[in-house]
C-alpha cells in the first residue's frame, strides 16, 4: 500500500510555527486556537489528536476508550531497527499506544462515537490494533445506536505487520457492513493525507464523506503513480477539490465549520426529533448547555452558530424536550484524554 | 500450449539455470538417440537423477524472495491456463455496466467438476499484447465494479463464487484515482463480507495488497505453494523502509509473505502443493490439485445453512490478525465498557506489568 512519509514540518510544536503553504510565521498558540488553520492563507495544518477532539466535541465530554490496546510485533519485523523498538519510541514521543484513538463524547449535546487517527504515529498506518479499534468504535456505535464519526489520516496499511495489517481492511469493512444494515450513521472526515489501505477500506465506506480543504486523498501515493505512468500529474491531483470535482467525496468542509456541519448532517440523517427544527435553534439550545462553546464563523452551518445569542430568547417552549439532546454527561476523562 | 514454446533457458530464473541446463543436455541426448537409433539410456539416466537431486536441493531451501520470483515466473500458469485445463462450459460475462470492461479481471460462469460457479479472476498475459491488454493483472476501479456486479448476480441465483487472485496490485494511475480506485476496492471488501453464497479464493501467483483483497474476502482462502500475499510489494516496502528498492530480498523476508508464512500466521486455510520445481513444470498436475481443493471446499461450505455461512465468515474477519493476547485484552476491556483497568494511580504508563511481559513475548 502507499505509505506517505511523515514530514517534520507538518508537526505542530514550538512557540512559533511556519505555515508550510504561505510560510507565514504564526504564534503556535494562536494557530491552535484557530483550528490549526493558517490565518493568512487558510492552509489546514496537521492537528494533534487532542486538538481534533477539542475542535470536534463539546469541551470535556470526550471519554477515551480502549486506551490500553497496544500493537504486538507478531512478525518480528526488522528493517534498520526492530518494529518493537520503533513502537516503543513512537509511543513515548506521541504519548499514545497506537495511531487510532476512539471514544465517546457529545457534539453540540449529541452523543457520538469518535475515532481520530494520528498521523504522527507511524504515518497513521493501520496495523491490527488500529483495525481493531475502528471495529470496536463501530460496535459501540451499533450497540448504543450512536452516530459514528471517524477522522482519518493515514499513509495506508502498516508494513511492519504484513498481511495481518492487510486483513484489517476486511475486518473494518465487515463491521461497517453490519452497521450500515442496522441503519447506523457513519460520517467520515478525510484529512491530509488519507491514502492506501485506509482509503481502500473504512474511510470511503461512510454514509457521507467529507474532505478537509487541500487534503491528499487517494489509493496510491502520488510518487508511486508518477513512477508508474512516467508523466506529470495534473494540477491539484488527489486533493479534496480534485476529488470533489470528480464525484468521489460529498463535501469539502473547512475545519472551523466541521463541528457544526457534522451536527447538521446528524440532524438530517439521524434526527433526535420527528419534527425538522431549524438547526439554529438546536445549536442555540446546545450551546447553552455546553458553556456556549461554538467556535464557528461564516458559511452555511454558521447560520445557526451566529444566531446563538438571539436564539436563546426565542425558544422558551423548547426548554422541556431539549433536555434530552443537550444533556451532557460529565465524565471523568480517560488517562490519555484530550486536555483542553 | 504447444504452439508457443519459449526458450526455457531464457525464461529460467537464475536459481533454475542449473536444472534447465541439465534438461537441455538430456533433451539433446534423447534427440541424438532418436536420430542415431543408439541406446543412450545409461548416459541419460544419471543426468536425470542428478536433475531430480538438484531440483529437490534447490527447492528445499528457497528463500522468500525466490518464492516471490516463482510467483511471477514468466512460464507460471495463469488464469488463462486454468480456464483451458479445469473450467468447462465457460460463459464469460463482461463489463461493469457503468463505464468499461476491464480485462485485468475476468468474470465468467463456468463448470468446475460437478459444480456451477461464478469465476472471478485476475488475468495476466503471456505475450506482450496480452500483457498490455490485461495491464499486467493490475485492475482499474471498473474491474472491481465488474467483479462486484457479477458477485451480486451469483448471489441472486445461489451460485458459489470462486476467485483466483494474481495481481501485483490495483493499478496506480490517474484515471484509476479519478474513478475511485480506493472506494471500489473498499466496496467489494464490504459486500463480499456479506455475500450469501460460498466464496472460495485462491492466490495462484501474486497477492498484491488491496488489489488482491478486492476479490479476496472469502470463506476459504487457499494459496498455491509458490504464491505470495502481501500488504505491499517487497520492492515498494524496500523503497520506503530501506530507502532502496534493491533491498526487496530483505523486505520479502521481513514481510512474511509466502504461503508458509501466511499459514503460520493463521491467515489461510490451505496451502495447495505444487509439483517439485513449481507449477510451471507441470501445469496439468497443478491445475488438477487446484480444482480438487476448490471443489472440496465448495462442497463443505454448501453443507452450511446460509445464515451460518455468513455468520462464520463474519467471525473469521472479526478477529483476524488479533492473536490470542489482543483478543484477551479486548474481551477484558469490553467487560469494563472499554475503560482502562483500575490500577493504582501510578504515573503515566498505561500498561500493567502483565500486559507488558506478554507484549514482548508475542509472536
Ligand atoms: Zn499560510
Amino acid at each position: 500500500m502507499a505509505w506517505v512519509r511523515f514530514r517534520k514540518k507538518d508537526m505542530p510544536g514550538g512557540l512559533w510555527t511556519k505555515c508550510p503553504s504561505c510560510e507565514e510565521t504564526i504564534f503556535s498558540k494562536e494557530l491552535s486556537e484557530n483550528f490549526q488553520v493558517c490565518p493568512k492563507c487558510s492552509h489546514h495544518l496537521t492537528c494533534t489528536v487532542d486538538e481534533r477532539v477539542r475542535y470536534t466535541l463539546d469541551e470535556g465530554s470526550f471519554e477515551e476508550l480502549y486506551t490500553e490496546l497496544k500493537p504486538v510485533d507478531r512478525l518480528d519485523f526488522r528493517d534498520k531497527t526492530s518494529y518493537a523498538e520503533k513502537l516503543e519510541k513512537t509511543a513515548e514521543k506521541v504519548k499514545r499506544l497506537e495511531a487510532m484513538t476512539i471514544g465517546t463524547g457529545t457534539l453540540h449535546g449529541r452523543e457520538v462515537v469518535l475515532g481520530v487517527m494520528n498521523f504522527q504515529f507511524l504515518g497513521g498506518s493501520m496495523g491490527v490494533v488500529v483495525g481493531e479499534k475502528v471495529t470496536l468504535a463501530v460496535e459501540i456505535a451499533m450497540e448504543r445506536r450512536l452516530p459514528l464519526v471517524l477522522v482519518c489520516a493515514s499513509g495506508g496499511a502498516r508494513m511492519h505487520e504484513g498481511a495481518l495489517s492487510l486483513m484489517q481492511m476486511a475486518k473494518t469493512c465487515a463491521a461497517l457492513g453490519r452497521f450500515a444494515d442496522a441503519g447506523g450513521l457513519y460520517l467520515a472526515v478525510l484529512t491530509n493525507p488519507t491514502t492506501g489501505g485506509v482509503t481502500a477500506s473504512f474511510a470511503t465506506m461512510a454514509d457521507v464523506i467529507i474532505g478537509e480543504p487541500g487534503a491528499l486523498i487517494g489509493f496510491a501515493g502520488p510518487r508511486v503513480i508518477q513512477n508508474t505512468i512516467k508523466q506529470e500529474l495534473p494540477e491539484g491531483f488527489q486533493r479534496s477539490e480534485f476529488l470533489l470535482a470528480r464525484g468521489q467525496i460529498d463535501r469539502i468542509v473547512s475545519r472551523p465549520q466541521l463541528k457544526d456541519q457534522l451536527f447538521l448532517l446528524m440532524e438530517f440523517l439521524a434526527p433526535t426529533s420527528d419534527e425538522a427544527r431549524p438547526v439554529s435553534e438546536l445549536l442555540a439550545a446546545a450551546s447553552r448547555s455546553t458553556n456556549g462553546h461554538s467556535p464557528t464563523e461564516g458559511a452555511e452551518a454558521a447560520e445557526g452558530a451566529g444566531a446563538d445569542d438571539g436564539a436563546k430568547n426565542r425558544l422558551p417552549e423548547e426548554s422541556g424536550d431539549e433536555e434530552t439532546p443537550k444533556k451532557k454527561r460529565p465524565r471523568k476523562k480517560a488517562k490519555k484524554n484530550g486536555k483542553a | 500450449m504447444a504452439e508457443r514454446k519459449p526458450d526455457p533457458l531464457q525464461s529460467a530464473l537464475d536459481f533454475e539455470r542449473p536444472i534447465v541446463e541439465l534438461e537441455q543436455k538430456i533433451l539433446d541426448l534423447e534427440e541424438l538417440a532418436e536420430q542415431t537409433h543408439m541406446d543412450l539410456t545409461n548416459e541419460v539416466r544419471p543426468l536425470k537423477e542428478l536433475r531430480d537431486k538438484l531440483l529437490a536441493q534447490i527447492f528445499e531451501s528457497l528463500t522468500p524472495w525466490q518464492r516471490v520470483r516463482l510467483a511471477r515466473h514468466p512460464l507460471r500458469p495463469i488464469t488463462g491456463d486454468y480456464l483451458d485445463l479445469i473450467f468447462e462450459d465457460v460463459v464469460e460475462l463482461h463489463g461493469d455496466k457503468l463505464y468499461s470492461d476491464d480485462r485485468a479481471i475476468m468474470t465468467a460462469l463456468a463448470r468446475l467438476g460437478d459444480e456451477r460457479v461464478m469465476l472471478i479472476a485476475h488475468r495476466k498475459g503471456k505475450t506482450t499484447e496480452e500483457r498490455l491488454a490485461t495491464n499486467w493483472g493490475c485492475a482499474h476501479p471498473e474491474g472491481y465494479r465488474k467483479a462486484l456486479q457479477k458477485m451480486k448476480l451469483a448471489e441472486k441465483f445461489g451460485v458459489p463464487l470462486v476467485t483466483l487472485i494474481n495481481t501485483p496490485g490495483a493499478y496506480p494511475g490517474i484515471g484509476a484515482e479519478e474513478r475511485g480506485q480506493a472506494a471500489a476496492i473498499a466496496r467489494n471488501i464490504l459486500e463480499m463480507s456479506k455475500l450469501r453464497v460460498p466464496v472460495v479464493s485462491c492466490v495462484i501467483g501474486e497477492g498484491g495488497s488491496g488489489g488482491a483483497l478486492g476479490i479476496g474476502v472469502c470463506d476459504r482462502l487457499l494459496m498455491l505453494e509458490y504464491s505470495y500475499y502481501s500488504v505491499i510489494s517487497p520492492e515498494g516496502c524496500a523503497a520506503i523502509l530501506w530507502k532502496d528498492g534493491e533491498k526487496a530480498e530483505a523486505a520479502a523476508t521481513a514481510l512474511k509473505i509466502t504461503s508458509r508464512d501466511l499459514d503460520a500466521l493463521g491467515l489461510i486455510d490451505e496451502v495447495v502443493p505444487e509439483p517439485l520445481g513449481g507449477a510451471h513444470r507441470d501445469r496439468f498436475r497443478t491445475a488438477i490439485s487446484l480444482r480438487d481443493r476448490i471443489l472440496f471446499n465448495i462442497k463443505e461450505l454448501k453443507k452450511l445453512p446460509v445464515d451460518r455461512l455468513v455468520e462464520s465468515r463474519y467471525e473469521r474477519y472479526r478477529w483476524v490478525g488479533d492473536g490470542d493476547e489482543l483478543i484477551r485484552a479486548v474481551r477484558e476491556a469490553k467487560e469494563r465498557g472499554g475503560r482502562p483497568a483500575p490500577t493504582p494511580p501510578a504515573g503515566g504508563d498505561e500498561a500493567d506489568g502483565e500486559g507488558k511481559a506478554e507484549g514482548e513475548g508475542g509472536g
